[in-house]
């Protein structure tokens, strides 16, 4: 099951000059870069560990894809996402986010129904790769 | 469109070409602002040529690969070095060579780390801040330090020499520094001389381009010398060239700032309100109020 998270996770993968061009967008808006990974995809996971400081400073967008590349090589296996963010007072935050790498093969999620008192159901969803396998094993 | 218009009309020679890019336009500026460097220019100038021609072959099809335009500047101190750096960055963006054109300026200090593990942070932080544009390393040779083998400059040098080979089209490399030391620096990193394949020599200021250059910077302030200091100017290069801890351009600066505080001065001792032609005009006397004249050799000012 594909996973559908941040910008453009409902088109093909972005190739490089894809992604060229939207690092050249972020960078012309004064946006910071950061690389992050994670081979735990689940939705409420936000926080994915940082590949590497956000990059300020930087004017080209070979500079972000050369990183990328190196993530790519280190965790060809994992989730990598690219993270822009507005310093503008006001915004502060995270204003793009998009995923430039995953694993071959995803196994998706599968629903957890919990008995609760009263006949009451609750539901939760749980990574196959997650649950099979430790982190750092799981792709 | 600019490749649809060239081939309509194959009859557009590489002059015309070159003279309608802009290209032209900044060399003559180039020649303008900057005396002589006859060395630099005609390098900048072939440089100009081969990736317009190379254009050309583009549009016939032909193979054409960037050439590699890593380069290393060598010279005496005040030959102008940074100052060619800075324009090479411009010069190589309207050539369409690199895409940003912006200058990072470093030195040791901005490359190499303090401890373990701190260098290549250090080195790739900078070269990533450098990518499409011109990537300057002042006094290259303080790299490589042959005295202590625990030095971390060498993994600085080997992450440079990584870079330099893998991104050539993202980033240019400048080398500076003086000519022996920067000759040292290359024999013992024999990688590091074969991938840089301009070496441009910056020659020694002949003494009437010294004069050029004083001339460039008192207009840009909006200051003259008059006559009588004029010849007493060119008799201070003179005496100048001679002594000790000559800078070239450098020395000029320093000598006519001096003579704009003894000018101050000499103004200021005035009782009346000096007008616009005393305020920017440079007499003999400030000039032969200099330390150089009559005192002997070894002294600086």
């Amino acid at each position: 099951m594909r996973i559908t998270q941040g910008t453009f996770s409902f088109l093909p993968e972005l190739t490089d000059a894809q992604i060229s061009a939207q690092i050249e967008y972020c960078l012309g808006r004064g946006w910071a870069l950061a690389v992050e990974y994670t081979d735990d995809p689940h939705p409420r996971n936000t926080f994915w560990e940082m590949f590497g400081m956000p990059m300020f400073d930087v004017r080209d967008a070979a500079a972000i894809l050369m990183e990328v590349n190196n993530c790519r090589a280190t965790f060809p296996q994992h989730y990598i996402r690219l993270v822009a963010s507005d310093a503008t007072h006001g915004t502060e935050s995270v204003v793009l986010s998009f995923i430039v790498n995953r694993p071959a093969s995803e196994p998706g999620f599968r629903l957890v129904r919990t008995e609760e008192a009263g006949r009451t159901v609750r539901y939760c969803i749980e990574s196959y790769a997650v649950q099979a396998r430790p982190e750092g094993a799981r792709y | 469109m600019d490749r649809a218009t060239a081939s309509t009309t194959p009859a557009a020679t590489p002059r015309s070409m070159f003279e309608s890019s802009g290209v032209q336009a900044l060399l003559d500026q180039l020649d303008a602002e900057l005396v002589g460097l006859a060395p630099v220019k005609g390098r900048i100038r072939d440089i100009a040529a081969l990736l317009l021609i190379d254009r050309l072959r583009t549009e016939q099809g032909l193979q054409s690969q960037p050439p590699s335009l890593h380069m290393c500047f060598t010279g005496n101190p005040g030959t102008g070095k940074t100052t060619v750096a800075m324009r090479m960055a411009e010069v190589l963006r309207q050539l369409g060579y690199v895409r940003k054109g912006h200058l990072v300026a470093v030195t040791r200090d901005d490359l190499v780390g303090q401890f373990i593990g701190h260098t290549a942070p250090k080195t790739k932080e900078v070269i990533k801040r450098a990518m499409g544009g011109v990537l300057f390393i002042d006094e290259a040779y303080y790299l490589y330090r042959p005295e202590n083998e625990r030095d971390y400059g060498q993994e600085s040098i080997e992450i440079l020499l990584q870079v330099m080979e893998n991104n050539r089209d993202d980033l240019v490399v400048i080398l500076a520094g003086y000519r022996d030391r920067m000759d040292t620096f290359f024999s013992s990193n024999p990688g590091m001389a074969s991938r840089i394949a301009h070496h441009i020599d910056f020659p020694d200021y002949s003494e009437e381009e010294l004069m050029r250059i004083a001339q460039l910077m008192l207009g840009k302030l909006n200051y003259r010398f008059d006559d009588g200091a004029r010849t007493a100017f060119a008799r201070y290069v003179g005496l100048r060239r001679d002594q000790p801890h000559f800078a070239n351009a450098r020395s000029v600066r320093n000598a006519l700032d001096r003579i704009r505080l003894r000018h101050a001065t000499r103004l200021f001792a005035l009782d009346e309100a000096p007008g616009r032609d005393a305020l920017c005009t440079l007499q003999a006397e400030d000039v032969l109020a200099s330390r150089v004249f009559g005192r002997p050799a070894g002294l600086e000012d």
